[in-house]
């Protein structure tokens, strides 16, 4: 299936607001989805006989910077029978108030795989999964301060009163 | 103190909830970091219940090196020592792939000469028969056949040899470099690699008398830790394990990306020959198997390497390399196939700077290890370590 198809397959499904926008510069084009809806948009891609993206290749956590205030989240997905591959992305604006961190839906529901990648996106760039299971850091030691991938991240000068050089 | 709010801590304390409950009920097991069979530095926490298995808790990040921080403050040819660490034991096809995928985003992936892939591959297929070696070894002590590790380290050592000759390192080579090599071959190396693979074919047979169709090896690993194939798709398995599942699915074939559309290869899968399919003598059978398609694969590269594709005088592998990278403003996410699975880079390039905004590195062992606690639901402790060891995972991959 097109990536064309698979856009006017989505909205049929789920109405004009589930895509608010696409990217097509580059090599691999990537569908913006509406945040909110980013686990049933991957539920219908895995059962759909049309489609059938079955593999979850991996999420990435991005931060746009420190001017733009927002943070994304970025799905690979792949399809075993059709040897096809799509690119979701999903961004909110956050303010990096860490009492407020940016939130999506989990999709541990439909790829298990995603349970251990969104635990690292959680460690590292401090964004929360609703509904995850068990969202818990995995990288770094439970008591961490701070999310290590944002770009306004400054190294600790102490880490259980030891200094660090 | 954590400055977040409340709800984000919600999971640790369960889960601290869930560890001082099982304390008083049943046992609680810790396995590693230090321990040998878990093959790095990873710790398993498990709930037992006598010999039983009733869940097990992964710990990972002892190996944490913060690749991706780093990859977003170095230019793309500094970060390709750091993708050698992190499945240190092919570092070839790490920096394959990721050389690959910024080749593809400057658009220079066509012009690279025909013996500069096919000395890639070449060292990649040298690599990937190494890490199998070395996963075969060291499943054989984990179960307790000592002397299977020592032949095939052994062997390994030759082709550690043969790469430290061609790129001046044993382990960690910065051999590829974007649009080229760091250096030609070396006069001869074909001849040796060449001398190499006509010793070590009969070696693997007697490996495979030796350990595959051993009767105690086969006891323990047949029927134990079986993987159906539905799981192992849906918790994101590559590589070996996918394949000893069942699934023909090997990436050189499916993108078919530098020459492995021009070699003759077969994709070996799990059968199911002592017990289930999926079962953790097929994924180290598949293992086997994919020795010999990757020598295969060397003595294709050697014969073209010293007919059609000869070196020549004026050859110059860093004839193509960009003096400066900085790919147009884009994402790319590209995937190959490493030793353990597919691995994949995704990056992102704003078209301006030398230095890439966010470079991802998708680990094979990551989530092939990540589905642990599935398999290892109610086993006994002693397949345990069984199922570890046919995972294969590299500490360093999983975590970066």
């Amino acid at each position: 299936m097109s990536f064309e198809e698979i856009k006017s397959l989505l909205v049929d499904k789920f109405g004009v607001g589930v895509i608010t926008g696409e990217e097509t510069g580059g090599l691999q084009p990537a569908l913006l989805i509406a945040p909110d809806r980013i686990a049933d948009v991957c539920l219908e891609l895995r059962n759909n006989p049309l489609t059938y993206f079955d593999f979850l290749s991996s999420i990435t956590g991005v931060d746009y910077g420190v001017e733009a205030n927002r943070f994304g989240v970025v799905y690979h997905l792949a399809s075993i029978p059709y040897q096809t591959q799509l690119t979701l992305k999903v961004s909110v604006e956050n303010t990096r108030d860490l009492n407020d961190l940016p939130t999506f839906p989990s999709i541990t529901s439909v790829y298990r795989t995603a349970d251990w990648h969104e635990r690292e996106t959680y460690d590292l760039l401090g964004i929360f999964f609703e509904n995850h299971p068990d969202l818990r850091r995995i990288l770094l030691p439970d008591d961490w301060e701070g999310f290590p991938l944002r770009k306004d991240y400054k190294a600790a000068e102490y880490y259980k009163g030891i200094k660090v050089d | 103190m954590n400055t977040t709010a409340p709800k984000y801590d919600e999971a640790l304390n369960n889960y601290y909830q869930k560890i001082a409950e099982a304390a008083t009920e049943d046992m609680v097991l810790n396995m590693g970091p230090q321990h040998p069979s878990t093959h790095g530095v990873l710790r398993l926490e498990l709930i037992t219940d006598g010999e039983i298995v009733k869940e097990v808790i992964p710990h990972i990040g002892y190996l944490h090196r913060c690749f991706e921080k780093h990859a977003e403050s170095l230019t793309y040819q500094q970060t390709i020592p750091f993708t050698d660490r992190l499945d240190y034991l092919a570092s070839m096809n790490n920096s394959h792939a990721f050389v690959m995928g910024v080749e593809r985003m400057m658009g220079i992936d066509k012009d690279i000469p025909k013996r500069i892939e096919y000395i890639r591959v070449l060292v990649c297929e040298l690599n990937r028969i190494a890490s199998h070696l070395i996963a075969i070894g060291t499943y054989g002590i984990d179960i307790g056949a000592f002397t299977p590790f020592l032949w095939c380290f052994r062997d390994r050592e030759h082709i550690m040899g043969m790469l430290e000759w061609a790129s001046g390192s044993r382990m960690l080579y910065n051999y590829i470099w974007v649009g080229g090599l760091f250096y030609d071959l070396p006069v001869g190396f074909e001849e040796r690699c060449s001398e190499f693979i006509t010793y070590f074919k009969p070696k693997m047979v007697e490996l495979n008398q030796l350990l595959t169709d051993n009767q105690v090896f086969i006891s323990r690993t047949a029927n134990v830790g079986v993987l159906p194939l539905d799981v192992a798709i849906n918790y994101g398995c590559s590589g070996p394990m996918l394949r000893g599942s069942g699934l023909k699915w090997d990436l050189r074939r499916i993108d078919n990306y530098s020459v492995y559309p021009e070699l003759e290869f077969d994709v070996p899968i799990g059968k199911g020959e002592m017990g289930t399919v999926g079962d953790c003598w097929d994924r180290y059978k598949v293992r086997v198997d994919e020795i010999e398609q990757s020598v295969k694969m060397v003595e294709q590269c050697l014969s073209r390497l010293q007919n059609e594709l000869k070196r020549t005088p004026d050859f110059d592998p860093r004839s193509k390399m960009p003096r400066k990278i900085t790919p147009k403003a884009q994402d790319y996410y590209v995937r190959c196939e490493g030793a353990k699975g597919e691995l994949g880079f995704y990056f992102m390039a704003d078209g301006r700077s030398e230095i890439p905004t966010r470079v991802k590195c998708r680990a094979p062992s990551f989530n092939n290890l990540s589905v642990l606690p599935e398999l290892a639901k109610g086993v006994m402790i002693a397949d345990m370590i069984a199922i570890v060891g046919s995972i294969d995972f590299v500490l360093g991959e999983v975590d970066r």
